[in-house]
């Protein structure tokens, strides 16, 4: 079976490319049409398929120590939680973080690409790649397929020669350099909860325990895992059951009961 | 578009490709070309022929900027030169654009030995006929670096090197006076080099120095003219001091 490696293009395939020497204009990729009567409409129906997708809830943020990194771990097709167990956080390489949100695919894909990518540099150059680098190649990607339906808002943390960094990359093309960021649908309340408790020097506890809350507030019952990363690379610092977390903040009082009801016995 | 088919670089019976052969040929009759490396200073000297009178001699630069921190001098067939020069210099800005990052000399010479080699290995070109010297200084750590491509499109990274007509001389002087140096002594060292092959004068070398803060700064005539007397000086002295070194018999 011949190897399809066209994910290895970081481009959607141009015609009249490279014959050598001469650089083939880029045209305007082409592909099958689907055999429909309103083509427009179709596809406006299948944009608005895909852009509600980000239902989730990640965060990460730079502090004294390195970076926090943190999701939720649902899963949702539509109305219908599809697994409470997905790891939204991906491991480009040791020393470097994608978070998921979107269209979970679309996010696995294009940050496996990435790690190739990352890998590739560093063969070439004998050096690692920058976060800045990183997150540049795959914005750069991410934007040559622009309107072609992608969905993928993620975050790249990592650390480098220059210390922590964080970045936000969506499908839309944009890029953003910051220290504190939470995408997906329950990043208002994550934002809530994260603006208000972060402190720059926290230590690597607190912060993990900051990312936990924040994300514990943002999305009830649910899974929870939070990775730290660091000058030697990062760590998963825990994968917990916010059902758990809830009775963990909120323990269970006992309480003065006024009226004992005794057995009901038959009459 | 129209393609070509046929290949101009061929292998011969007994493993050679002449016409990378024939290019190196063309880069040793080119002007002389030295680089030396310092430990905060890298030194580029090119040989400048005489200017015809009615000539602007601010055109023709032998010595140029790829990037701020990068600087190349080149040997052969100028023409080429600035084919080559101009692919490069976009190719630093691309790599800023998509990396955020300056490229590091190791990369660009990289990029320019490549784009020599693939001149050797496509349908209806020549190879490239000219040898470069790229220096530049690392933009993290700061480390400065020589390297030299030639017209088959290796490189490698070298603490002197010259290249050009009579490069021969220059680098078995360079092998012999070599040390580590800094500053004006990697100047000194540089020109002396040059020097062996060249007439002596400001008027018939061009030099340039690149240092991490400054970037390249070409030197002016009489700047070079006074590093030369300078070294005239020390060549006498030394000479003296041979002769007179020997104690008299009484």
């Amino acid at each position: 079976m011949k190897l399809d490696l066209s994910g290895f293009e970081s481009t959607p395939p141009l015609f009249g490319a490279s014959d050598g020497l001469s650089h083939g204009f880029p045209t305007a990729p082409s592909f099958d049409l689907p055999i429909t009567g309103d083509f427009d409409g179709f596809q406006k129906e299948a944009v608005q398929m895909v852009k509600p997708a980000k239902g989730t809830t990640t965060l990460a943020f730079i502090f004294k120590e390195g970076v926090m990194v943190a999701a939720d771990s649902r899963a949702s097709m539509g109305g219908y939680i599809s697994s409470q167990s997905v790891k939204k956080i991906i491991e480009i390489n040791p020393y470097m973080l994608g978070t998921m949100a979107g269209g979970a695919a679309d996010c696995q894909f294009w940050h496996r690409n990435l790690g190739i990518k990352c890998r590739l540099h560093e063969l070439a150059n004998k050096r690692r790649i920058s976060v800045t680098g990183a997150s540049k190649l795959l914005a750069n990607i991410l934007y040559s397929y622009r309107g072609m339906g992608l969905s993928v808002g993620t975050m790249i943390a990592g650390w480098d020669e220059t210390g922590p960094g964080l970045y936000y990359v969506d499908s839309e093309g944009g890029r953003l350099k910051g220290t504190r960021f939470s995408v997906g649908s329950g990043s208002p309340y994550a934002y809530g909860v994260l603006d208000s408790g972060y402190r720059f020097d926290m230590s690597v506890e607190e912060a993990a325990e900051l990312a936990r809350r924040s994300i514990y507030h943002a999305t009830f019952r649910d899974g929870a895992s939070v990775y730290y990363v660091g000058p030697n690379g990062w760590k998963k610092m825990s994968g917990d059951d916010v059902g758990e977390l809830h009775y963990h903040y909120y323990p269970v009082m006992p309480s003065t009961v006024e009226q004992e009801m005794g057995e009901v016995s038959g009459a | 578009m129209a393609r070509y088919d046929r290949a101009i670089t061929v292998f011969s019976p007994d493993g050679h490709l002449f016409q990378v052969e024939y290019a190196l040929e063309a880069v040793r009759k080119g002007n002389a070309a030295v680089g030396v490396r310092g430990s905060d200073t890298i030194v580029l000297g090119v040989e400048k022929k005489s200017t015809a009178k009615l000539q602007d001699s601010r055109s023709v630069r032998k010595i140029v900027n790829l990037d701020t921190h990068i600087a190349l001098a080149c040997a052969g067939l100028k023409a080429d030169a600035r084919v080559l020069i101009n692919k490069a210099r976009i190719e630093c800005q691309s790599h800023r654009l998509t990396v955020e990052d300056p490229v590091t000399v190791e990369y660009i010479t990289r990029y320019i030995a490549g784009l020599q080699q693939k001149y050797t290995q496509s349908g209806g070109v020549r190879p490239f006929g000219l040898s470069t010297l790229i220096v530049g200084f690392d933009p993290y750590t700061g480390v400065p670096s020589l390297y030299q491509t030639d017209p088959s499109g290796t490189f490698s990274a070298w603490k002197a090197n010259a290249t050009g007509r009579n490069s021969n001389s220059m680098r078995e002087f360079l092998e012999k006076n070599y040390k580590e140096t800094s500053g004006q002594e990697t100047i000194k060292l540089a020109i002396r080099a040059l020097l062996e092959v060249v007439e002596s004068g400001g008027k018939n070398i061009e030099v340039a120095v690149m240092t991490k803060e400054h970037g390249l700064r070409q030197l002016e005539e009489a700047e070079i003219d006074d590093i030369v007397a300078k070294i005239e000086e020390e060549k006498a002295a030394a000479e003296a001091a041979k002769k007179g070194g020997p104690p008299k018999e009484t």
